[in-house]
């Protein structure tokens, strides 16, 4: 990491209560955390720890209930709704567990919807989308319906949607908990080389301890904790015999 | 990483950006409705049954009182006079009695008056040469100066009413009547009538049959003196103000009224279609065409937004603004619409043809198939709104949870 670079992403002390009164429960106690770019992130922790809460605030989902929360220099604080979404919009990119493509449109199409919430014009839309398609090396599937497609090319579609409108960030949620070994390794493999584009940031929620050669950072989460922080330490050619260790 | 350019196929090749490139692409908001609409069959059967339903009830609804008006207004449309004298508390055409008699000479004395046509309108019994009868109403007019009373004649003519005893009636009512062609005879009031011409179209509201004469053998099948008359319809010499031309017959005649066209229209119109309720009941049957067809696109628009929540919570996560989202709603509802009119009113046009014979008369015109239109759209815009509320609602964060 350059020491230089300016966090794509950086949460301040984000406390996050939800539920009321007996029910109140704090599932973020002041966490701290930074995305950088041309960085793959892990963030790892048992169920319960917070993972999701935090990754939907990170996503400007969720709004923090204390903590300061800023993307590409943009700062969250007093943001309506619709701010968060045009934030969001610009910023950031999602891939889900679930894959989440709308079922009635195919592959390409699903990549040109996400292009089309930015703005992108519609005669422009469908070679961007090609191109994202290709980076995932799902370009002779273009026009295939997600039900067509196995879980792997369904998660590969939905990081081209992530890709295609360049944004600043990528949010990944359990990206590999759907699929099998091999397809979760060519997922995760995608993922870090999407990484290494430093106009971007990387972030990985998972628990599968499988992606960890993939991780240039990973950060461990508990009870809405930050309780460990670990860098990869050798830089080799190719993933699987790099190693983190405490940062 | 096993996903690789090897699997790309060059941008330059692909058929999709060729096309691209030749035609501007169906916007996404569009795409992404017409498919949710049609990923549910079913689903879209039902919203298009309703909104059919819906479109077709209004449009028969609405044709009925647009043909109802028609019929009430036929004869005074035609009879093309700019006054009307008419006894004192007439409620409308198809409601006539006899004014007090010799109304003709003072309206030709009054200035300002071009012509006055009498017409003796009355109801008669029919009665069949088969046996049977029936109530008709006679409209007897000036056939020699007055060209206009009957119209649309399909066999026949005018001139052939001049004849003893002449009459002549609509095709549409050859059963009620008991004649088929010309020279079939009848009995009116006890005197032998003979069918000299025919008419095509001319239809009462009242369903009962009109049958037309000289105005001598009206007032001999009815019984009046020589200068009764029930209607007068009076034209004015051009340029003059047809408000002082009636202020002065008013004071000539105190015990008739005098309306203008307008008028006497509207009184009839009134009478028939709000005071006897007819109206009213065809307007209640309209909207209750246009609650039932809301419900059923509200429903059904609700139950597929529903089906679709995750992919719009996903949208939203997205980004997508809630404007975006509710786009794609009323896309859905406006294409529910659109569809559901074309087959609706090509419908509507066949009950409409196939009512062409019989004495109801269905009228569907340029403006009214407009209106549907506007209705429907409005209807099936109206009928999202409960879809709406549901999806700006979604919290996008059920995203992660699934």
């Amino acid at each position: 990491m350059n020491a230089h670079q300016k966090p794509m992403l950086e949460a301040k002390n984000i406390v996050k209560v939800l539920g009321s009164g007996a029910a109140e429960v704090r599932a973020l106690k002041g966490v701290n955390l930074e995305l950088m770019p041309g960085e793959l992130t892990l963030l790892m922790g048992p169920s319960g720890s917070g993972k999701t809460t935090l990754l939907s605030i990170l996503g400007c989902i969720l709004s923090p209930t204390e903590g300061s929360l800023e993307i590409a220099g943009r700062s969250t604080e007093g943001l309506t709704a619709e701010g968060l979404a045009d934030l969001r919009r610009r910023h950031v990119g999602f891939v889900f567990q679930s894959y989440n493509l709308v079922p009635t449109l195919s592959a390409a199409e699903n990549v040109i919807l996400a292009l089309d919430l930015r703005g992108t014009s519609l005669m422009q839309a469908p070679a961007l989308a090609e191109t994202a398609l290709r980076q995932v090396g799902l370009g002779h599937r273009a026009h295939a319906m997600p039900s067509k497609l196995s879980g792997g090319e369904k998660q590969r579609v939905a990081i081209a949607r992530a890709l295609a409108g360049s944004p600043s960030v990528i949010l990944a949620d359990e990206p590999t908990a759907a699929l099998d070994s091999e397809n979760g390794k060519a997922v995760m493999a995608l993922l870090s080389q999407v990484a290494k584009d430093v106009r971007r940031a990387v972030l990985v929620v998972t628990h599968d301890h499988r992606t960890l050669s993939y991780g240039d950072r990973l950060i461990r989460i508990e009870d809405g904790k930050i309780v460990g922080r670990a860098r990869k330490r050798v830089a080799k050619a190719g993933h699987h015999g790099a190693s983190v260790a405490a940062a | 990483m096993r996903a690789t350019a090897e699997n790309a196929i060059p941008a330059a090749a692909s058929p999709s950006n060729r096309a691209s490139r030749r035609v501007k692409p169906m916007p996404m908001v569009a795409k992404l409705a017409y498919r949710n609409l049609f990923h549910d069959r079913l689903s879209l059967i039902v919203t298009l049954v309703g909104i059919v339903f819906s479109v077709v009830l209004v449009a028969v609804q609405f044709g009925i009182y647009l043909g109802s008006e028609n019929r009430i207004a036929a004869m005074l449309d035609h009879a093309e006079g700019d006054l009307w004298v008419v006894p004192l508390g007439t409620k409308s055409f198809d409601d006539p009695s006899m004014l007090a008699g010799r109304e003709k000479h003072a309206i030709l004395s009054t200035s300002g008056i071009a012509s006055a046509q009498e017409l003796v309108v009355g109801f008669v019994i029919w009665r069949k040469t088969s046996g049977g009868s029936t109530t008709a109403l006679l409209v007897g007019s000036d056939t020699t100066t007055n060209k206009s009373l009957p119209w649309d004649i399909s066999q026949g003519s005018i001139a052939a009413l001049s004849a003893p005893s002449a009459v002549a009636v609509d095709e549409t009512y050859f059963s009620e009547l008991g004649v088929g062609r010309i020279g079939d005879r009848a009995e009116v009031n006890g005197m032998n009538v003979t069918v000299a011409a025919l008419t095509k179209g001319i239809r009462s509201f009242t369903t009962l049959p009109y049958v037309f004469t000289t105005i001598a053998n009206a007032r001999a099948l009815l019984d009046a003196s020589p200068d009764q008359a029930s209607y007068a319809v009076v034209k004015t010499v051009a340029g003059r103000d047809v408000e002082d031309v009636r202020k002065a017959l008013k004071a000539r005649l105190p015990d008739a009224e005098i309306l203008s066209h307008t008028e006497f229209r509207k009184r009839s119109l009134d009478y028939w279609l709000f005071e006897t309720g007819a109206g009213s009941a065809l307007i209640a049957g309209a909207l209750l065409g246009v609650i039932v067809g809301i419900v059923i696109v509200a429903q059904t628009l609700y139950s597929s937004t529903k089906d679709h929540l995750n992919e719009f919570a996903t949208l939203r996560a997205l980004g997508a603004s809630a404007g975006y989202i509710v786009k794609v709603i009323l896309m859905q509802a406006i294409l529910s619409a659109v569809i559901g009119y074309i087959l609706g009113i090509i419908l509507s046009l066949f009950v409409i043809y196939m009512s062409s014979e019989s004495t109801l008369l269905i009228v569907m015109t340029p403006n009214l198939a407009m209106f549907l239109f506007c209705l429907t759209v409005g209807m099936c815009v109206f009928a999202a709104i409960c879809a709406i509320f549901k999806v700006v609602r979604i919290d996008p964060a059920v995203v992660f949870s699934r």
